[in-house]
């Protein structure tokens, strides 16, 4: 049983961190991000940490972030060697098109804009509320992302505008390179806020990479909020690639909101972490907008990957897929909670949802829960979720062709995974991807060039 | 090449093959036919390695080594290739991938050079002509959403790849229509060698019309109980299988 003197405790150190930045920071804030910034500190003051007990957080327990001390990212320097280090995970196509944040802060000397077209903005999230789109980023900033319920977005508004991006897409344009937004954790026991928000204008055309990678043996925090708006005919490619070092925790809500014939489609891989969560939303909101909200996680001994994600929808005719793999090894966990709701006025909703889990281990351990609530008649929706190990005649099939059952094993397993990677449009995110997995296998040998 | 002798099999605890002998030289095709049920398939996949059933009497030699020792991949290298009666989908790895890995593997353990993808690509090319298979194939999932024909057509495919020196097929000429059939059977007519050989598990006479066995064999209740040449087959489509189950009776009974 918690005490009422612990959980106080666990909120102290971001309340008193919030104290310090409102003092340092007062001249030069907008008033609105203030007071934004203050409801979330009494949401999130009330809020606390989630408890194990509350069933969106049935299985994963976050005592361990609540019970760790970080370093605020601001008061960090935001270490430029550690971003040498790093620099090389810009994937080559976006090298002309990156945003590099190194422990929370923005290395403007990492990054560069120079493949975006005119109409196509990103700016690092402070200069941002510097900008003439000032006005635009208030209308739309946290009316996502319920800071009001959920205990890791209301953290992170508390602290909204320090870190992230702000990217903004004019109506009509369409940009060629992928827009990456890189990640660097390499600093100590640091906590980082990353706020995004993505507006792209009707008829424009993307794509985005998030990308968080940090050191090994550094426990720190990220704690991120996306907000995506996708507009009338708008279509947005999203990639969140999660490699952060083995002992931090990473906790992150996406949320994403579609107008007519909308298209977004993004997929997710979780691979780092200790303690992974990421809570994504997309809602359709207007007619003939279609998502597809894939995902991939693999983990091994020492990990805990969590998804739950919402599909809503909210309009008529709207599509939405969904397919989540999962790959867990040693003594590792998974949670996958997929919930379509489907609105009593969104008729001729077509809804898919698989949730696969691949087991390589017999300590592994996988909680999946897909959830269809429909208040529509006149609907075709699907889901259905499965665990289970390598089909022995499907490892017999392929040593009958002359591979040892190593070599076959780790073929299956990388043939599961290809289902999620073959889709992704980037070629080096797909060509790393594959080679991290048979990396993990350790299946390097295995050539399946 | 091969020779059976007294081969027991079982599977979960149930006796399928019961005293099978059989001799297979280089340069042979032997049919072995039966009515279901008979152990055809599961001589089949004794041979080839399947770790569901037990070998619990007799020997396996083949090219002079006890076959039965082998792993399945081991005896892959080593030259015996199964066309599966129902060919096993690989999602997410593709026919070109799994091709150049079998070939690859059986490479290095013969001691040669693997091939890259480049220079495997012109081989496959060469190979899939044998099939009259679309070079379009070679990029898709392992037969993943593949017909029963293509399926079958695919695992023809690889046994040209792999050029085994003893080829099992397994009920290759089952589900193929006509135009199908006479595909996989001119593939297959076009891969015999004299150092090679072929076993071919059929329950109909029909692909012996196209693929003509030097022996067949009539399997029942886990025996072979006749023995002869092509003509054999042609009776049994005669007269049926009836014909061999009263005589096995009579047999049993005498």
């Amino acid at each position: 049983m918690m005490t009422q003197a612990t959980e106080a405790k666990e909120t102290t150190l971001y309340l008193e961190a919030y104290e310090q930045l409102r003092q340092q920071a007062a001249n030069h804030t907008p008033v609105w991000l203030d007071r934004l910034r203050a409801e979330a500190r009494e949401r999130f003051a009330q809020l606390g940490f989630p408890a194990p007990t509350l069933e969106e957080w049935r299985y994963t327990n976050v005592a361990p972030i609540a019970k760790a001390r970080f370093v605020p990212a601001w008061t960090t320097d935001g270490a430029a060697e550690a971003g040498q280090r790093w620099k090389s995970r810009l994937y080559s196509e976006a090298q002309q098109s990156a945003l590099v944040f190194v422990n929370g802060r923005f290395r403007p000397e990492l990054s560069s804009l120079a493949a975006l077209p005119q109409g196509a903005i990103a700016l690092d999230f402070e200069e941002a509320l510097q900008s003439s789109h000032q006005a635009l980023i208030r209308e739309r900033l946290a009316r996502g992302a319920a800071f009001d319920k959920q205990h890791f977005a209301a953290l992170n508004t508390v602290f909204v505008g320090l870190s992230g991006a702000f990217i903004h897409l004019a109506k009509g344009v369409r940009v060629e390179a992928p827009i990456q937004l890189l990640f660097i954790s390499d600093g100590g026991p640091v906590m980082a806020f990353p706020r995004v928000l993505v507006v792209a204008e009707r008829e424009s055309e993307a794509t985005l990479i998030e990308r968080y990678v940090g050191a090994a043996d550094q426990k720190y925090f990220t704690d991120a909020v996306v907000e995506i708006y996708v507009d009338e005919n708008a279509h947005l490619e999203h990639y969140k690639v999660q490699e952060e070092g083995l002992e931090s925790f990473h906790v992150a809500t996406t949320w994403v909101a579609l107008k007519r014939a909308a298209r977004y489609h993004s997929t997710t891989v979780t691979l780092g972490a200790q303690l992974a969560r990421h809570n994504i939303a997309a809602i359709l909101t207007a007619e003939g907008g279609e998502c597809r909200v894939d995902g991939l996680y693999m983990v091994d001994t020492g990990q805990h990957a969590d998804t739950h994600s919402l599909i809503e929808h909210r309009a008529p005719r709207c599509t939405s897929f969904q397919l989540y793999k999962g790959i867990l090894d040693g003594r590792s966990r998974g949670v996958f909670n997929g919930r379509i709701y489907v609105h009593r006025e969104a008729q001729q909703t077509d809804a898919y949802q698989t949730n696969r889990n691949l087991m390589l281990s017999n300590e592994a351990r996988v909680d999946t829960k897909p959830q269809l609530e429909i208040f529509a008649d006149d609907v075709k929706c699907s889901h259905g979720a499965t665990v289970g190990q390598l089909e022995e005649e499907e490892l017999f099939y392929l040593r009958t062709r002359g591979l040892s059952f190593e070599k076959a094993r780790n073929l299956l397993t990388y043939g599961f995974a290809e289902e999620v990677v073959e889709k992704i449009a980037v070629d080096s995110i797909r060509e790393q991807l594959n080679e991290v997995i048979l990396n993990r296998l350790q299946a390097t040998a295995l050539d399946v060039r | 090449m091969l020779e059976i002798r007294n081969l027991h099999a079982t599977i979960d605890d149930q006796e399928i093959l019961r005293g099978i002998d059989l001799q297979v030289n280089a340069g042979e095709v032997h049919a072995i036919m039966g009515p279901n049920g008979s152990g055809k398939s599961t001589l089949a996949k004794v041979l080839a390695g399947h770790p569901a059933y037990e070998v619990t009497e007799g020997e396996v030699i083949y090219e002079g080594k006890n076959l039965l020792e082998m792993d399945p991949d081991e005896r892959a290298r080593e030259g015996i290739f199964m066309a599966f009666q129902y060919p096993v989908e690989v999602p997410g790895v593709s026919n070109a991938q799994l091709l150049r890995l079998a070939y690859n593997e059986k490479r290095k353990h013969h001691g040669l050079e693997e091939l890259d993808p480049l220079e495997f690509k012109e081989l496959l090319a060469e190979r899939a002509k044998l099939v009259d298979m679309d070079l379009s194939f070679m990029s898709r999932s392992v037969n993943e959403g593949f017909s029963g024909g293509e399926k079958k057509r695919n695992e023809i495919l690889q046994m040209a790849v792999l050029e085994p020196k003893l080829a099992i097929l397994d009920e290759t000429d089952s589900g193929l229509d006509i135009d199908a059939l006479r595909i996989v059977a001119d593939g297959v007519n076009k891969l015999r060698r004299p150092d090679n050989a072929i076993i071919l598990v059929t329950h109909y006479q029909r692909i012996l019309n196209y693929i003509i066995p030097d022996y067949v064999h009539v399997l029942y209740r886990g025996r072979i109980v006749r023995s002869g040449g092509k003509d054999l087959a042609l009776e049994l489509e005669e007269k049926g299988y009836d014909w061999i189950k009263s005589e096995a009776g009579v047999t049993a009974s005498a």
